[in-house]
């Protein structure tokens, strides 16, 4: 099994496309697996005769387990790497002591749980013997359980890795990302002129999203000291603008990132929305194609949604929510009411890296490049 | 039913041409140098742990392996040297592991007393006390059963034949009619005791060979040609399914039994009679000048082999210690030590 | 498909070896013309001749010598040793030669044998014949352990062990000789470094091997309808080389560790496991690794008293409930 992403731990075999008893060359697809969120191929990358299929069709292994074994002779597995004088792999992990602050005994586990989830063990009573306080012990202080109302009909969906990795990921930046958030109205007038434009003289369409990458991707460029992520003791400051899109998808939602946006024409950033967008939607993308960047968009306008803010992408810094574009009252010059096209846009922030000032500069180049659109081309 | 080779006249016989008879000769001054050069590594620390020599007993060695086929098997034990030598393995690769160096035998792994070499038929040393008798066996029940003629041959000393695998391998070899040949090296001594103080028979093997349905069998184990035409009548019974045998070879170890041992236990006079009269090198080297090689023949080939000893001795001074990494190489087939996942 | 008992699943494993490599050679008391004391090797002579399936005298360093040499030399011995606790007497093989040998010569010398042997007690036969020795050969480095506990493992292990190039000591149990189980038709074939989660769970781990598994399972099936505690049984099957990441993954789930050993207390193979998963798997135990061992006693030969020592369904059902707190 693969090593898919940072996080991933384990995947699914969805398909075997060889048997046992199969020759199988170099680059030889054998089998698709799925993982916390895509569905991808896996070939192989040695020759010879697929011997021995280990982990089947609809079943689940760990990341580097074996999952079959290709040979031409007798099939050998390599030894496992022991160090002589660590046989024992002990895992660097300390969660305190074993005598509790009031006297009370933990068990290594409660220890655990009770760190992770941030419970202070001398709240805890315990329940086992002579007042040992053990996980479940813990869990009980952290979540009183609402009682489900009884009779009322409900339908159980069980989640699957996508789901189970969203919540995962939106729940640590909710608690962990320190987020305020800054909002404008940006008039789009020039710009939906421009596109008109350029939708006529080209054969692939541009989209309004397609304008908001570069405009934003430009942004970072121009205020660069927000083009950076926070890394625990440092702060990162990117050099190209990586920026994430947010795809709805059925089920849940990918954000693939579009690397160097600021050196990409409107027409490619176009074309490559559109592969990513396809290949989002059949759960194919590689890891290295939703992970990194320092900053991503997510456009609701398409269902008339008129402005919103949205959760930070950990381990990004930035996060622009944007709305529906909605024709508004506006002074004119001459101090009469006139009509422009507006869309609000709000841009969430991590206030360990993006300060109010840093992040009202970011919005106001973002501004400044969709309300003069030339400015993308120059 | 003893027999001893007379030594009055001699003519070289028919059955050993002068070429072996020069190659007898050249094999028990090298096993004998070489011998001694470990001694004195040992006394300059270059030879650590312990090592057990058998300088006096180069006959025996020599004898039966000048009779073996290159696919006969060889099985000796901690003594073993000489018979490692005797089988054409490089003096250096011995010296070599002797020295601890990487250029041994065994890399160091093994050490003095495993000397092993299967690419020479020297299917190991033994350092357990009578181990190798039924190992033997089972080399030769191979051949037996492949219809192979491969001879096991397996050396022991006069203590070895009252130890429990001693008794348990003859009955085995005897049963299933074996094609292996067991060779007592009767140095007098059993580690730190007179074997004569241990044994409920006088002769340790010959005097249990009825025990196993075979001819008692003892020879002087200080001349090679009897050696030689006592291994070659074994061998050949053997090969054509004739079975087991047990020979008594007399013989004498001039060091102690191992590096530790001064050897204070022997009675006086006793050392200098057997290094004079019964010496195997002297022994063999009269006869040749008596049956009419030059004097300057043998010069030549003693020369030979202190060249080579000296030769092998600077390879193994310059030969580096083994890799720290071999630690933990070939516990098991795949070449590792991992016992878990 | 058949159902096959656990001692003749060993027949079928030798013959379907020998059937296999000419190479494959089976030497050993009474093992032939008499089929084994046990009746474990019945039809082996019939089938594969005097030359193949040799009858030796009682001789236990001979023929456990002999196989080395053979096995040295180009064959792939099997050897019995009747009874486990006579290891005892060849013990040289075991712990100086066989396991020793490739390492001292640099990887030169080779020793592809199995010796098969009837371990275990449950059979009244006293104490120099029913004592539990896998610990005995786990700690030797450079050997390989098996012990299955299902005729079907016997034949798909054994395989394993006859095809491994090292030096596999087979440890079948005397009290599982009799033991029924499915097996496929066909060549069976398993891997040794693997161990089978027999009975999956969430509330406790219990390791157990050979006659200690139907004990545990049946234990656990009590544990379940009369306490609601529903515990995971792992048949460890492979002592060397030894499965940990099941039984870290399976503690991991579970948070408490049991180990049913039928040897002796001291130096148990369970003793080894439970220094493993307390180090490697602090974290996840929620409470003390408990080991369920025999005594250390030698095992008595009257069948109260060797029921009394050797870990019943009872006393692994009282030891977890108490252990758990429910």
């Amino acid at each position: 099994m693969p090593q898919l992403g940072e996080t991933v731990t384990e995947g699914k075999i969805t398909v075997w496309f060889k048997t046992v008893g199969d020759s199988v060359a170099p680059g030889d697809n054998l089998f698709e697996i799925e993982t916390d969120k895509v569905s991808m191929e896996v070939p192989a990358t040695s020759g010879g005769i697929l011997r021995e299929i280990r982990v089947k069709q609809g079943e689940v292994a760990l990341v580097s387990a074996i999952v079959a074994v290709i040979g031409d002779g007798e099939a050998k597995a390599p030894p496992a790497t022991l160090d002589p004088y660590n046989e024992v792999r002990t895992p660097p992990r300390n969660f305190g002591p074993a005598t509790v602050a009031n006297g009370a005994k933990a068990s290594p586990l409660a220890r655990r749980v009770a760190f992770e989830a941030g419970v202070d063990l001398t709240t805890v009573k315990g329940s086992g013997p002579h007042g040992r306080i053990h996980a479940a012990d813990v869990k009980a202080i952290k979540a009183p359980i609402a009682a489900p109302v009884p009779e009322a009909p409900f339908e159980r969906v069980p989640l699957d890795a996508m789901r189970r990795t969203i919540a995962r990921r939106l729940v640590e930046a909710k608690q962990t990302v320190p987020h305020f958030y800054l909002t404008s109205d940006v008039d789009i007038s020039r710009l939906l002129a421009l596109r008109e434009e350029a939708n006529a003289a080209l054969s692939g369409k541009l989209s309004i999203n397609d304008f908001v990458i570069k405009a934003l991707a430009l942004a970072l460029q121009r205020v660069p000291d927000a083009n950076a992520v926070w890394a625990d003791d440092a702060v990162l400051r990117f050099k190209h603008s990586d920026v994430g899109v947010a795809v709805a998808i059925e089920g849940g939602l990918f954000t693939p990132v579009i690397r160097n946006a600021e050196t990409k024409s409107l027409s490619a950033i176009s074309s490559e929305m559109k592969d990513l967008a396809a290949r989002a939607r059949e759960r194919k993308l590689l890891p290295h194609e939703y992970q990194g960047g320092s900053t991503s968009v997510s456009n609701l306008g398409m269902y008339g949604v008129r402005e919103f803010a949205a959760i930070i992408n950990p381990p990004q810094s930035t996060m622009l929510a944007v709305g529906a574009g909605q024709r508004r009252p506006v002074e004119a010059a001459n101090g009469a009411i006139a009509f422009a096209t507006l869309m609000t846009v709000t841009l969430s922030c991590d206030h360990r890296v993006v300060d109010g000032a840093l992040g009202a500069q970011l919005l106001a180049a973002f501004k400044a490049a969709i309300e003069n659109p030339i400015t993308l081309f120059v | 039913m003893a027999t001893k080779q007379s030594r009055a006249e001699v003519t070289l016989a028919d059955d050993i041409s002068e070429e072996l008879h020069l190659r007898i000769y050249r094999m028990q001054v090298e096993l004998r140098e070489s011998e001694q050069r470990a001694y004195d590594l040992f006394l300059q620390n270059l030879v650590k742990g312990t090592s057990h020599l058998s300088l006096g007993q180069e006959a025996v060695a020599t004898g039966f392996a000048a009779a073996m086929e290159p696919g006969d098997l060889t099985f000796c034990t901690y003594r073993g040297h000489a018979h490692t030598l005797a089988r054409g393995v490089p003096m250096e690769r011995v010296l070599g592991e002797l020295m601890g160096r990487d250029n041994g035998l065994l890399r160091g792994k093994g050490g003095s007393m495993h000397l092993t070499s299967v690419e020479h038929g020297v299917m190991g040393s033994y350092a357990i006390v009578g181990a190798h008798i039924p190992i033997a066996c089972g080399a030769a029940w191979r051949a037996q059963y492949k219809g192979d003629k491969d001879v096991s041959v397996c050396f022991f000393g006069d203590g070895t034949t009252n130890i429990g695998a001693f008794h348990e391998g003859l009955n085995f070899a005897a049963i299933w009619k074996l094609p292996v040949v067991f060779v007592c090296e009767n140095n007098l001594y059993m580690e730190y005791t007179p074997i004569g103080d241990v044994t409920a028979v006088k002769d340790p093997a010959a005097g249990r060979a009825s025990a196993y349905g075979l001819e008692s069998i003892i020879i002087d184990g200080q001349d090679a040609d009897v050696v030689y035409r006592t291994a070659k009548t074994a061998y050949d019974k053997a090969r054509s399914g004739g079975g087991p045998s047990l020979i008594e070879c007399l013989t004498y170890r001039y060091s102690g039994h191992s590096r530790a041992d001064p050897a204070k236990y022997r009675p006086e006079g006793e050392l200098d009679f057997w290094r004079g009269k019964r010496d195997p090198i002297r022994i063999y080297r009269e006869r040749l000048l008596q049956a009419g090689i030059s004097e300057s023949t043998l010069l030549e080939i003693e020369d030979v082999v202190r060249q080579r000893v000296e030769e092998a001795t600077a390879i193994c001074k310059a030969a580096p210690p083994p890799p720290a990494e071999i630690l933990t190489t070939d516990v098991y087939a795949d070449g590792g030590w991992a016992w878990r996942n | 498909m058949a159902e096959l008992t656990y001692r003749d699943a060993v027949a079928r494993g030798i013959a379907q070896e020998m059937e296999r490599d000419s190479d494959v050679v089976f030497l050993g008391e009474d093992i032939g013309k008499a089929g084994g004391v046990f009746k474990a090797t019945v039809g082996l002579y019939d089938r594969f001749g005097p030359l193949r399936v040799r009858d030796t005298p009682i001789s236990e360093q001979a023929i456990l010598g002999a196989a080395m040499g053979a096995a040295m030399t180009g064959l792939k011995p099997i050897a019995e040793i009747m009874f486990s606790d006579f290891i005892a007497v060849c013990f040289d093989y075991l712990a100086n030669q066989y396991s020793k040998s490739r390492y001292m010569t640099n990887g030169q010398v080779k020793c592809p044998l199995v010796v098969r042997t009837a371990n275990g007690g449950g059979a009244r036969f006293g104490a120099q014949h029913s004592q539990s020795v896998e610990n005995w050969c786990m700690m030797i480095p450079g050997l390989k352990v098996v012990a299955p506990s299902t005729p079907l493992d016997v034949i798909g292990l054994l395989a394993a062990s006859v095809r491994d190039p090292d030096p596999v000591i087979f440890l079948e149990h005397k009290s599982l000789y009799a033991t029924k189980g499915e097996v496929p038709d066909g060549e069976i074939l398993d891997h040794l470094g693997t161990a089978k989660i027999v009975r999956a769970g969430t509330d406790a781990t219990i390791l157990a091997l050979a006659l200690m598994v139907p004990r545990a399972i049946a234990a656990a099936e009590k544990l379940k309808a009369e306490y609601g505690v529903n515990c995971e049984v792992i048949d460890v099957r492979s002592l060397v080389p030894m499965d940990t990441q099941t039984m870290l993954g399976s503690v991991a789930r579970t948070h408490r560790l049991f180990t049913v050993e039928e040897n002796p207390r001291l130096c148990g193979w369970g003793a080894e496991l439970v220094s493993i998963i307390a180090d490697e798997a602090f974290y996840d135990l929620d409470g003390p690794p408990v080991r369920i061992t025999t005594p250390h006693i030698p095992l008595p030969s009257t069948d109260i008293l060797e029921d009394r020592a050797m870990p019943s369904v009872d006393r692994i059902v009282e030891t977890v409930r108490k252990s758990l707190g429910s």
